[in-house]
This record gives C-alpha cells, structure tokens and sequence, in this order.
C-alpha cells in the first residue's frame, strides 16, 4: 500500500509542475504577444506545443503488458481517474456547445447540464463499484461472465461499437473545425492532424496512455474555460467567482429582455419595427412556396427569368455598380432546383419567424404561446434528462474507466471527483451563457453600426451562420431582431468579447482541442477494445498469445480511425442529434442488462439477449422512423423528440430482461455466486477466483 | 462461497440506502423540473428557484449524494467486516 500512497505523491507533484508549466507557457506567449509576434503563429504554436505534448505522454506511456495496456494495471488513483474521466466525459459538445445551446435555449438548455451530470448519481450508486470488483476489462466482459455464452457479449459488443462510433464521429468532426478554424488549414487536413495526435496516445499505451493524458488534457480545458468567465465575470460585477455572481447579471438580463418586448420605450418600438419587418419577409417566403407548390418547375423559371430581366435592365440604364453586383448576386443565389427552393425557403421562414417573435425571457422555464406547447417543451424536457443521465451510465467509455481503480472504495470515491471535476465546467457553462447575453443586450445592441466592436466583424467574415448582423431597418443602430448568433460562437468569440488577448483565444482553442482528443481517445480505445478483446480474444482464439492480442488491438485501432475519418468527411447531420443518440442507444442496450445482472440474481441469459435487443430495437427503429434526416417522417410517439429515443428503450429493455428471465430456467449457482462476489467488496474465498 | 448472514445484511443496509438517494436523486431532478413553471417566482441567491435548481442546485445535490455514498460505503464495509483491507 506505500508502494500506492508513494505514487500518488508522485503524481500530484508531477502534475502540479506540469500545471505550473502550462500557466508559464501561457505567460511566456502572451509575452510574446506583446512583443508583436502575429496572431497565427501565436495559434500554430499554441496547438503544436498542446498536441505534441500529449503525444509525448503517449510515447512515455507505451506499454506492452496487458493489464497496463486494457486497465492501465489497476493503480490509478481516485484524484487522477477523476481527471481523467472528466476529460473523457466532456467533449467538444460540452466545451464547445453548451454554452452557446444555454444562451440560445435559456432554462430549456439546461436538461444536457442536469443529464450529464446526474447520470453520475446512477453511476456511483448501481455501476462503478460493482464493475471494479468484478475487476476484468471491458463492458461486454460483464456482460459475457454474468450471463454466460457469446450471445449477450456479442449484443455488447454491437452496441458499444454503435454508440461509441456515432459518439467519436460527432468529436472528430469538432476537431477538424477547431483546427481549421484556427490555423486556416483545411477542414480534412485538420481531422487528420487531430487523429493522428489522438493514434499517438492511444496506440502506444493503451489505457495507461491515454489514462495521463487525459489528466494532462484536464488541466488544459478546465483553465481554458475558466479564464475568461471568470474576466467577464469581473469586468460586469467585480466579483470572481462566476457562478454566484450571475445571479445579479441573470436579474439585468431579465430586466432587458422586458425593456426590448415592449413597445412602448423607445428601444423596444424599435425593435417591434425590425420585427414587422422580418414578419413581412417571412410571408413573403411563404407565399413563395405556396407559388412553388402550385407551380413546381415553371413558377422557379418564371422567377428566375425575371430576376435575369432586372439585370439586364439595370446594365441597361447604366445603374451604379452596387445595384448591378446586387442583382447579380441574387441571381446566382437563386435555387437551382425545386428542391432546393423548397428548402432554402422553408429555413428562411423558420428564421424569420423565430426573430420576428418576441425574446423568450432567458430564465422561463418551457416558455410558450399557450399551455399545449409548454406542456410539451415540459415533457422534452423531462424525457431529455432521463435519457441523457441513464446513458451516462451506460456508454462503455465511461464505465471503463471505473476499472482502472485500485479498489472497489477508490472506485466508488473516483465517482465523486469525476462529478466534482465534470461539475466546475457545467456550474461555469451557465454562467457565461447569462454572461455573454449581458453583453449583448447591453453593449451590443443599441450601438451604431458605424463603431461595432472589433469581434463582430472578426466573426462575421469567418462565418454568416455563426454572426451577422445586418441594418434592417436602416436607423444605423443595432436592434436584437438584427443580430444573428451562432451557438458556437459564445465559448470560442467570448475571448474577444472580453477584450481579452489573443493567446486567451488560443488558449480556448486549445481547450476545446483537448476536450474532443480526450473524449476520443477513450472511445476509439472502447471500439479496438471490444473487437479485440470481446471478439478476437473471447470468442475466436482464447488461447492467443499476449503479444498477437496487443498487436490485433493496435492494428484495430488504426482501421477504426480511418473509418472515422471517412465517415466524417462526409459531414453527416447534426453533431447534437448524434451526442443525444449516443446516449438514447447505450442507455436502451446496457442500462437495463448492467443493472439487473448485478441487482437481480434471477436475471438470467434470455432475459438479457431479450431485453438487449428489444431496447436497442425500439430505440433504433424510433429514432429511424421519426428523424427528418432517415425521411420516413412518421408521426411522433406522445410528441417526445427523436433524440429522447431512449424514453421508450430503456423501459422496453427492462421489461424485456425481466419477462426473457421469468420465463426460463434461474442461472446456473456459479453465476450467482459471482453476483456475489460482485456486490461485497471483500468476501471469504475470493482470493480462490484469481482476481487481481 | 454462500453469503453470511453478515454479509446479508450489509446487503439489505447497501441497498436501502441506495433506495434513499434514489429517491433524493429523483426528487431533486425530475419533480423540481416537473413543477418549474410554479417554483419559478421563489427567488434564490437572486436566481428564480426552478433556474437555480437545474443550473446549480441540483448538480450540488448530485455532488453530495455520491460524496455521502462513498463516505457511507466506507463505513458500512468497515462496521461489517465486507471492506478490502479487512
């Protein structure tokens, strides 16, 4: 046990220089800054430094034992698998998005901040303990000794791939953005950088590399999104601690949302004028559609003829040259099919529609027009949260990392310092979401187009969809129906926002970089893990030697990260819809099977395949049936969203475990002697199973 | 190996507390959020209550249940004889 306590000590004095060297660095370049160093080379160097750091970690970190490489050889202490699963746990979505989703959603948003973190609760109480005294290496593994027999590891094994793929997808794409965005590099070149450092860690090392970098990648991500809360946080209230200080902000926001509703002050008559006239440009897009379902082909050539007449009228009379370039522009721009029409004109009335309402106020909770649409958001809302938090429990990524404990007690105290570690970005994220929305309100709207401050601009030229704004009703002063916010623009511009640096804004570029690596590093590893593990060395040659199953696992590890990156660069939908999926689908496979093999003695090998299948099947034929993206646009089920799949597959997968186990014979006494074994920490005999 | 008696019992202790920070767990997520629109004229630290919980509050409570979990745990395994180190 000294052997432990030495290498924890260890531990926290190498981690607390290599904090201290992270803050020195930012020091160091934002000298560098002042000395005129430019932007860019600023930005390349501050991810070149970050990313080769981490593959240095994972050179260090190689390893060619097998219980280093599948659990990092048990001896990760509480403090640090905190770190580490935090780092895991939160990924681009959490750093990136979910600012930007509170300050669009307001209350609304908060379901991804109670899912993500209460999810922890199920965890600690039905999982992590029982996984690290059953003590082998992966999900599936629980699975294939609990129930016995390939089928239900098998099912494991398909689920955690599914989940854990469409979850990677969904970081490496935010990966590729941030490096793009912040080197110019290209969006491909980008994905392969960032997957190239993630081969690094885990190729080498397995779980006890990617185990230190995570922790490393930790200490980066939560200093890069503090940094700048915590200057706005002083520059609106003076007081440094964000997350008590909005509440005054959060009462200033409420004030001015009232102010620009009401028409009767004279900013918000203005904005009721910006409004009338967006309301005009919706019905101006719905009749346009109304004209093309009638006319189909002809109306669109009909419009797009005039719109060629205009041009050559204006060349015609020799109108100035801004007219002519804005004829000309809207004639490219028009629609090439009816298709295209159709949907370029059904967005443009949803946006118009969405700005000409007034400001939902920020802290309502399920604000609506009437009772049948709160009752509704209500209901999403609530649905969101169930699955959210039950798939918490259930992605193989996050169980994993309970094995790596040195005990069932450290395993149970490492929940709580993940949740502690995990909780200090989701306490912050609302709080920059009231924040940044402070800022706009007041700075922003009501100055004159003539001085916007610097970032607008900046961000306006990166991309219309993330900032724009645009003199509607031409009074040269900013109303809130004219300006256009992006959800990702709030953690990354609020740098800017801030007046801060720019090594402030790499810094958070950085900080989102670690925050999608580590999450993909864990899952990657899940995926070659369950492959190589679960189907190479369970069911296809148990008797393969150490050697052959490290190399079939590092040669996984490599197909899977080119699949990956081929299926991003494909750019497929919504990186929210496939994080909330992720968690619907883990959550209907495992939850139920995980926690009845340990809770239920009875639940038996039927009753898990049963219960597996069916969960994962209705989650999977919902979400199929009823997401736009699939086209089959079938109703929904009592109005709950696609992403809330989950609501119906996780009840579905208990039934299913429990009918399959009552109707067939009790598990064999073994079986039931390892739930035992399982449920007390230490127990006379279990020194005879060979667990270590 | 047949659980003992003791063993039994620091079962039926396990699993009665895990009921009860279920139910804490419960609460404190889906029937606050489930009456948010009511709570939300109660005024907390200057956040509206329902805001508060679902930013702050609840994540707070979260904490404290595995904290108190871990700590209980601990103690439960030491009292009966069912802990590592025993």
């Amino acid at each position: 046990m000294s052997g432990q306590s030495q290498f924890t000590s260890q531990l926290k004095r190498y981690y607390s220089l290599y904090t201290g060297g992270v803050i020195g660095f930012i020091v160091l370049l934002s000298i560098l800054e002042q000395m005129g160093v430019p932007n860019q080379t600023l930005g390349y160097i501050f991810l070149g430094v970050t990313v080769s750091l981490y593959a240095g970690i994972g050179i260090l970190s190689k390893t060619s034992d097998v219980s280093e490489y599948y659990v990092a050889g048990r001896r990760i202490p509480a403090l640090f698998n905190g770190m580490a699963t935090a780092a895991d746990w939160m990924s681009a979505a959490s750093f990136i998005g979910l600012a930007g989703t509170l300050y669009i959603s307001g209350y609304d948003g908060l379901a991804f901040v109670m899912g993500w973190t209460g999810g922890y609760c199920l965890v600690a109480l039905f999982l992590a303990p029982y996984l690290r005294k059953f003590g082998q290496y992966t999900v599936p593994d629980f699975l294939g000794a609990r129930y016995g027999g390939d089928g239900p590891r098998m099912i494991g094994v398909f689920a955690a791939i599914l989940c854990s793929f469409t979850y990677v997808i969904a970081q490496i794409y935010g990966l590729g953005l941030i490096v793009s965005r912040f080197t110019g590099l290209d969006f491909g070149v980008g994905v392969f950088v960032g997957l190239g450092s993630i081969l690094f860690c885990s190729f080498l090392g397995g779980m006890r590399a990617v185990t230190w970098t995570q922790v490393s990648q930790y200490v980066i991500l939560i200093v890069a999104y503090m940094i700048p809360v915590i200057w706005l946080s002083v520059k609106h209230t003076g007081n440094p601690v964000p997350q008590i200080a909005y509440g005054y902000v959060l009462e200033q926001v409420t004030a001015r949302e009232q102010v620009l509703n009401d028409a009767q002050t004279p900013e918000g008559a203005r904005e009721a004028e910006v409004r009338a006239i967006l309301k005009q440009r919706q019905s101006e897009s719905e009749a346009k559609l109304r004209a093309l379902a009638a006319g189909g082909e002809d109306y669109l050539a009909a419009e797009r003829a005039q719109l060629e007449a205009k041009v050559a009228a204006l060349i015609g009379r020799q109108a100035g040259d801004d007219e002519i370039a804005g004829a000309q522009l809207a004639l490219v721009e028009f629609p090439a099919d009816v298709v295209a029409a159709r949907n370029l004109w059904r967005a443009e009335v949803e946006t118009n529609r969405l700005k000409s309402s007034p400001i939902p106020a920020h802290a309502e909770p399920y604000a609506g027009p009437d009772d049948e649409t709160r009752d509704n958001k209500r209901k999403n809302f609530l649905a969101l949260v169930f699955c959210l938090m039950v798939g918490t429990a259930a992605l193989p990524h996050i169980l994993m990392r309970f094995y790596t404990t040195t005990s069932v007690k450290e395993a149970r105290l490492s929940v709580f310092w993940s949740l502690l570690f995990i909780s200090l970005l989701y306490l912050t994220a609302p709080a920059l979401a009231v924040l940044a929305k402070y800022d706009v309100y007041t700075l922003l709207v009501g100055s004159s187009f003539s001085e916007l401050p610097s970032w607008v601009s900046a961000w306006a030229s990166v991309d219309k969809a993330l900032m724009n704004v645009s003199d509607i009703n031409k009074d040269g002063i900013v109303q809130l129906a004219e300006v256009t916010i992006g959800g990702d623009l709030i953690v990354l511009a609020t740098p800017e926002i801030a007046g801060l640096p720019y090594v402030v804004t790499a810094l958070v570029a950085a900080g989102g970089l670690a925050a999608a690596l580590s999450t993909a590093d864990g899952l990657m590893l899940t995926i070659a893990n369950a492959l190589s593990h679960d189907v190479y060395y369970k069911m296809i040659d148990p008797k393969a030697p150490t050697g052959r199953r490290l190399a079939i696992s590092k040669g996984l590890l490599l197909v899977v990260a080119v699949c990956a990156a081929y299926v991003t660069s494909l750019k497929p939908g919504d990186i929210l819809f496939m994080v909330g999926a992720a968690f619907s689908l883990a959550g209907s496979a495992f939850f139920p099977a995980l926690v009845l093999g340990i809770f239920w003695k009875r639940a038996n090998k039927i009753g898990a395949i049963a219960g597996m299948i069916s969960g994962l099947s209705v989650c999977m034929i919902y979400m199929y049936i009823t997401y736009p993206f699939f086209g089959v646009n079938t109703p929904l089920w009592w109005d709950i969203n696609p992403i809330s799949a989950g609501i119906f597959g996780i009840p579905v997968g208990f039934v299913g475990v429990i009918i399959g186990s009552v109707l067939s014979r009790p598990p064999a006494a073994k079986v039931q002697a390892l739930v035992d074994y399982v449920r007390y920490p230490n127990m006379a005999g279990d020194e005879s199973r060979g667990v270590s | 190996m047949q659980a003992s008696e003791r063993h039994q019992r620091y079962w039926r202790s396990n699993l009665r507390m895990t009921g009860v920070l279920l139910v804490i767990w419960f609460v404190a997520t889906f029937v606050v959020s489930w009456f948010a629109r009511e709570l939300q004229t109660l005024t907390v630290l200057g956040f509206p209550f329902s805001f508060f919980m679902a930013a702050q509050g609840a994540l707070l409570i979260y904490l404290l249940l595995v904290g108190y979990y871990a700590w209980r745990m601990g103690k439960l395994d030491k009292r009966y004889g069912v802990g590592e180190d025993a």
